[in-house]
């Protein structure tokens, strides 16, 4: 009665052919409201090599918590909240764009202030999704999403300031399947 | 109140799991650890919106994109994308790729020995209509090696990339070409483990979209997840 979703495969190592004209990795034009972040890491595979031929996506809110989709209340003006870099031959990946809001979560929970995260990679038969938190802690102790990871493997969801401690900088690696490198695997989530 | 409608979960079956040994990269970039189940909450249940100043009129048509005609035969490929209640996904973005006629890609991962086409680069765009509608014109792309194992060639393929109209609904997904004896060999065709699912990816000939004297016409309709009437209990 109903149809069923059409099967997943893999965006392979082509993707540049049909995705590099949406490249958006100057996420927040100057007139957008908000605190001006960068985000930057590296996918990273279950031989600790750098993936260099992903594609990572991202969706955000705007500052005051508000998505800019179809049938939502709007976003702030010119903020569409919506990012994609594919990695580089080091595996990096870089973003600008503004610190989200916290947004209402399931029942009358606000979800800390995150970014959706979607990967793409040649091997990966079906994309993943993982989401970036903020290390200022703001939210996490009343969201729902972190209260159903195992604690041990919540660090793996926070972006970390950037080594050369510029305010607003963050590293967020992305790591596909735990290896002998030792980086603790990236929390997948089934969305 | 915050409670959202959820998107319904893949039939089982139906979509490839991470890891598919006889598909060699899936070995080291398959998550080791389950996922985390997510209820959907209003982050996956948005999603970008894009429109016609993102996409021109014309993106749709991979053969005008350079000086001359490329190389090859001439397909209208067409079709619907649709939610799993049949409703149509309306103005939203479907991105294509694919190789020329050779098998070959314009990229410099591709060392391919088959003649890049200077008249053809093999990416396209548009947005479905009201009726979830879209249509390209493009050429047949042609079958080539890869070195997942001896003597591998992939199908002929396009790549398909769809927003929907949520974070939840995003897919990436290839289209194949009736009757092509590489299928079977595939193994990102049978990763896929339900054969009903896979055999759904593959295009059907149509008459209604052939252009006489022109193009032949396929036909590939898209499902993307549907979304339950009444939203979730907490």
């Amino acid at each position: 009665m109903s149809l069923q979703m059409s099967s997943s495969q893999t965006i392979g190592p082509y993707l540049h052919i049909g995705t590099d004209w949406l490249i958006t990795t100057e996420m927040a034009g100057p007139d957008v409201q908000g605190e001006r972040i960068r985000i930057e890491g590296r996918v990273y595979d279950g031989n600790g090599a750098p993936v260099t031929d992903a594609l990572v996506e991202l969706w955000q809110a705007d500052a005051q918590g508000n998505y800019a989709g179809a049938g939502q209340p709007g976003a702030a003006s010119g903020f569409r909240g919506f990012g994609r870099a594919p990695t580089d031959a080091t595996g990096h990946f870089r973003f600008s764009t503004i610190m989200p809001g916290a947004v209402p979560g399931p029942g009358d929970s606000m979800q800390a202030p995150h970014i959706a995260v979607t990967v793409f990679a040649r091997g990966l038969l079906k994309h993943l999704v993982t989401r970036i938190y903020f290390p200022d802690g703001a939210g996490h102790a009343g969201d729902a999403l972190l209260n159903a990871v195992p604690a041990e493997r919540r660090a793996t969801l926070i972006a970390q300031p950037l080594p050369s401690g510029q305010a607003g900088s963050y590293q967020f690696d992305i790591v596909l399947q735990e290896g002998p490198s030792g980086r603790p695997e990236t929390v997948f989530l089934d969305v | 109140m915050a409670n959202q409608a959820q998107y319904r979960r893949p039939f089982h079956s139906t979509q490839p799991d991470y890891l598919y040994p006889p598909y060699g990269s899936t070995v080291k970039r398959a998550p080791s650890k389950p996922l985390i189940i997510l209820p959907q909450t209003l982050t996956e249940v948005s999603g970008p919106v894009f429109g016609h100043e993102d996409v021109k009129a014309g993106d749709n048509d991979l053969t005008h994109q350079h000086a001359g005609e490329p190389i090859g035969e001439r397909i209208v490929v067409s079709g619907r994308v649709l939610d799993e209640n049949g409703r149509p996904v309306k103005h939203s973005l479907v991105e294509i790729w694919q190789a020329n006629a050779a098998g070959r890609y314009p990229h410099k991962n591709d060392n391919h020995d088959a003649p890049i086409d200077p008249n053809f680069t093999g990416g396209g765009r548009t947005m479905t209509d009201e009726h979830g509608h879209y249509q390209f014109l493009t050429i047949k792309p042609g079958a080539y090696p890869w070195r997942n194992h001896f003597n591998a060639w992939r199908p002929a393929h396009i790549h398909f990339s769809l927003f929907g109209n949520a974070f939840a609904q995003r897919l990436v997904t290839q289209m194949y070409f009736p009757g092509d004896p590489l299928l079977p060999y595939d193994p990102m065709f049978t990763s896929i483990p339900d054969e009903r699912a896979r055999n759904r990816l593959i295009s059907t000939f149509d008459w209604e979209t052939t252009n006489p004297e022109y193009a032949l016409g396929y036909r590939f309709d898209i499902i993307l997840r549907g979304r339950d009437a009444t939203p979730m209990e907490k």
